[in-house]
């Protein structure tokens, strides 16, 4: 290996006067300027032409704050998180179906995934929001007695914002299904095992051992889901839920500002959809803590901006 | 059998009796017909090539997996069963969790719970299964992981720890429930070899306390020096068993022999 030809490329080991470091050019990356300088140049050329563009931005700061943006973004940032949030329960009851011994359960619970995951969302809130045409009343009769639990006109319960929740929320739940079993069947079998042989119930090995690890698994996704919850809420403005698009519109038809109202509802899905990202950045650091004890420091912005660049269930490997 | 043992370990009663076990895996027979005794404070070494049915077997005693055929009995309870009168009744998996858990056990691969420390892997069982009090079950675990060499691990994550701490970490956490028994599954197979030493010695310290416990283990050295009475399987069967000088010393059957010819050369 030492006697390599070339004496222009070896030093022999024995030279005098080897204790000095021979001094190092590194490579200049003058790609990487030019990329960056023509990248500003078009931004800024991008700027000029919106800054042409004819729009009020003065108006925007008042709009956002307007009772009807307002009540738009209450409405958006409700219907997706209690839809979200049923999704969650009901995914993991049909996760938990779906890696049952039962092969009843099995089979319900694949059928439940293949219907809500394979209709538009759009078809669904339609058939939720016109189910007064086919069952005129929803009653829930007491057994044996001739008092209803409930006895309402269909079209008095079936408001926008629950059809919007069935049919968003229940979509939902056939993806949150599949993020759920992704999660159980990510844990090594050998810690189901490890959980029985100390003496744990099934339940306790769900709780203690499986659910916390399928987190990390599960998590990211969520998340991801969660976004487009927040932004898929403004589907619901079709059946006149209130959401924001629904509250941009209805406040554009008159002030006939509608640009400058549609850049307002922008701003506010920006800051909604930034909201959720830290949640899920705080949610991620806790359920791999043990995996990456040593977090990194920095700026809570850094951090976003890090959990930006690289899906989380990417970086959490060691 | 006693008195070849020279360790003077007090052969006590029977602990576990495995009667006629059976089971298999599709058309594949793995356990024909296997009856293993184990008197309380012995140390018995299952030795087999790949594929004898030693962990089906060793699975079989703490219910982890549920025999076709045959029975076990630990310290007068038939596993995975209720005894009622001339009956077995099966039970449901919540009442077979309370009786593994007076039966330890340890892997291959360790299986110690990667999103806890390792004093939280330890006192899990005590405090989850147990219902002992956190300060309790936390003061005993510390005294396990000083036995075992790691008292100064207690805060650490399982993925900083070194396979031999972590197979130690892994005992600890099996002791921590006070079990009657301690099942070993080729707890060095996974190690390299400058570690396999800390564990055995863990596991030969142990046998000299008095645990009851059954090993399936590839190290003849182990079995010979700790083993109260070695049991050679292949094909489902036990083909020979006996103290360890018998079985390794002096093997009766061309199986066991071609067997040790193998691992020992
Ligand atoms: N869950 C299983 N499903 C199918 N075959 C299995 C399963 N577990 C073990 N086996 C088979 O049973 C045989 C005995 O396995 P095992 O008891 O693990 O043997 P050993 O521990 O002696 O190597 C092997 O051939 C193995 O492939
Ligand atoms: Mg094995």
């Amino acid at each position: 290996m030492a006697d390599r030809a070339g004496a222009a490329l070896t030093r022999p080991v024995d030279a005098p006067g080897d204790d000095e470091l021979l001094p190092q050019v590194r490579i200049r990356h003058w790609g990487r300027v030019v990329a960056g300088l023509a990248v500003l140049a078009v931004l800024g050329l991008l700027f000029q032409a919106i800054s042409r563009g004819d729009i009020d931005y003065a108006s925007i700061p008042a709009l956002l704050t307007q009772d009807v943006i307002l009540e738009g973004l209450v409405d958006t940032i409700v219907l997706a998180v209690i839809a979200q949030a049923g999704a969650i329960v009901i995914g993991t009851v049909v996760a938990l179906m779906r890696t049952s011994a039962n092969p009843v359960l099995r089979w319900v619970s694949w059928a439940y995934i293949w219907v809500f995951r394979g209709l538009p969302v759009l078809l669904q809130i339609l058939l939720w929001y016109n189910i007064a045409l086919v069952f005129p009343t929803f009653s829930i009769p007491v057994p044996f007695t001739d008092a209803y639990l409930l006895d309402q006109p269909a079209n008095v319960i079936m408001t926008g914002f629950l059809a919007a929740l069935l049919g968003l929320g229940l979509n939902e739940s056939a993806y949150m299904a599949e993020i759920v079993r992704a999660g159980l069947t990510s844990v090594d079998r050998g810690q189901t095992e490890a959980a029985k042989s100390i003496g744990m119930s099934p339940a306790k090995v769900l709780s203690r051992v499986v659910l916390p690890q399928a987190m990390r698994v599960i998590i990211p996704p969520t998340g991801n889901d969660f976004i487009n919850m927040l932004k898929g809420t403004s589907i619901a403005s079709v059946i006149g839920f209130t959401e924001l698009i629904h509250a941009a519109n209805a406040l554009s038809s008159r002030s006939l500002a509608v640009m400058e109202t549609l850049l307002a509802v922008a701003v506010w899905y920006m800051v909604v959809v930034s909201v959720a990202n830290v949640g899920q950045y705080y949610l991620e650091r806790h359920y791999n803590a043990s995996i990456r004890p040593t977090g990194t420091r920095g700026s809570v912005w850094a951090k976003i901006g890090g959990s930006l660049r690289t899906p989380p269930f990417m970086r959490s490997s060691r | 059998m006693s008195a070849a043992a020279g360790e003077g370990v007090a052969q006590g009663e029977v602990l576990v009796r495995a009667r006629g076990l059976r089971k298999h895996y599709g058309s594949l027979e793995v356990l024909r017909g296997v009856d293993l005794t184990v008197r309380r404070g012995q140390v018995v070494v299952l030795l087999g090539a790949s594929g004898a049915g030693k962990s089906t077997l060793l699975r079989c005693v703490n219910h982890l997996e549920a025999a076709d055929g045959g029975e076990i009995w630990v310290d007068g309870v038939p596993i995975g069963f209720r005894h009622d009168g001339d009956r077995l009744h099966e039970l449901r998996e919540k009442d077979v969790a309370r009786q593994r858990a007076e039966i330890g056990m340890v892997f291959q691969r360790f299986n110690l719970f990667p999103h806890r420390t390792v004093l939280a892997n330890v006192t899990e069982g005590p405090v989850q299964v147990r219902g002992v009090p956190r300060r309790e079950a936390e003061a005993y675990a510390r005294e396990l992981l000083e036995r075992v060499g790691l008292g100064d691990k207690v805060d650490t994550y399982p993925d900083r720890l070194s396979g031999g701490q972590q197979q130690r970490v892994a005992i600890a956490r099996a002791l921590a429930m006070r079990p009657k028994l301690l099942l070993f599954d080729e707890p060095t197979s996974a190690l390299d070899p400058e570690l396999v030493g800390e564990v055995l010695a863990v596991m030969t310290e142990l046998a000299r306390e008095g645990m009851t416990m059954i090993v399936v283990t590839h190290e003849i050295s182990f079995a010979r020096e700790v083993a109260d009475h070695v049991v050679f399987m292949a094909g489902g069967v036990v083909v020979e068993e006996g103290p360890p000088e018998q079985v390794i010393g002096a093997p009766q059957h061309e199986r066991t022999r071609a067997f040790l010819a193998r691992v020992t050369a």
